[in-house]
């Protein structure tokens, strides 16, 4: 008999979809009885799609500029050095 | 000698990733170009949240690229280049970390309680598009937050896997962590997490076990 500690251990296996057959017909017989485990897991699981789902701010301008002229410095002197 | 990394619009923006690393193999300053700025926004979200700090941030994402394309030969192509930059990223945000000694809570080899501490304290549940409620940048604010407030260890773990989304043994590997760590870290996280977006998401006028 699967407890609710042994729910937990096994949530992020869960939801990755990374466990067995066996395991998983488990813990989901355990949330059709324990709706507290039932509602851990389904926020626990929005929870990780809400921040998959946010993409980067782009990246500022002045951070995009500084960027690249430290990109630019740096080829440059790789080149010089080879053609030394 | 001028060199131009061509950052202004790309005729390469569809070109696939592999044959870009080909082509800044061979010098094409363009093509290098062209995979930093499919980055460049991930690799500095990811410095920002494991450093904490903009101006750390923004140096590691300098020496992220400038080291890949000091390296690009030692790159296998086994991987993704992402995936490999990552791991650059992950290793100078970390000794930016190191270096702010004064800092005792940054360490991220402390030895983390073993306890069991995934208890889980507010239990309700969440409209089925709780975030809907909340403007973008609202919602930026929110999820920074609650992710700003994990603790290193957890926050790193967290981070790659579920922002940037490596597997566990690409995660594993870029922080030097063996698999069942970052298994634990990552639970941890996601239930820390889970609990503190509670507070904005929940279904309104709903009392936890109101569906009881």
């Amino acid at each position: 008999m699967l407890t609710c500690r042994d729910f937990l251990n096994e949530l992020s296996d869960y939801l990755d979809e990374t466990v067995d057959k066996e395991v998983l017909a488990k813990l989901e017989h355990h949330i059709t009885e324990c709706p507290n485990c039932w509602v851990i897991a389904d926020t626990t699981r929005k929870t990780i799609r809400i921040y998959k789902g946010m993409d980067p701010h782009p990246l500022p301008s002045d951070v995009e500029s500084r960027l690249m002229q430290a990109l630019e410095k740096k080829i440059a002197a790789g080149k010089s050095r080879q053609t030394t | 000698m001028m060199v131009t990394v061509a950052m202004s619009v790309s005729s390469q923006a569809g070109v696939d990733e592999s044959t870009l690393v080909a082509q800044s193999r061979q010098g094409d300053t363009v093509a290098f170009g062209e995979l930093v700025r499919r980055y460049e926004a991930k690799i500095f979200r990811l410095a920002q949240h494991v450093t904490q700090n903009r101006e750390d941030a923004e140096d590691v994402l300098q020496e992220t690229f400038m080291k890949a394309y000091e390296h690009l030969d030692q790159f296998q192509g086994n991987s993704k280049f992402y995936t490999w930059i990552v791991r650059i990223a992950v290793n100078q945000a970390l000794m930016k970390l190191r270096r702010r000694k004064t800092d005792k809570s940054v360490s991220l080899d402390e030895t983390i309680d073993t306890g069991e501490d995934t208890i889980v304290r507010e239990i309700a549940a969440w409209d089925e598009d709780p975030e809907q409620r909340f403007s973008r940048e609202e919602l930026g604010g929110i999820l920074d937050t609650a992710v700003e407030s994990l603790e290193p260890p957890y926050r790193s773990v967290f981070v790659l896997r579920d922002i940037e989304e490596l597997s566990t043994e690409e995660t594993a590997d870029a922080l030097g962590l063996s698999i069942p760590a970052v298994k634990s870290r990552l639970l941890r996280a996601r239930l820390q997490l889970r609990e503190k977006l509670t507070r904005y998401f929940k279904r309104k006028g709903d009392d936890a076990f109101a569906y009881m």
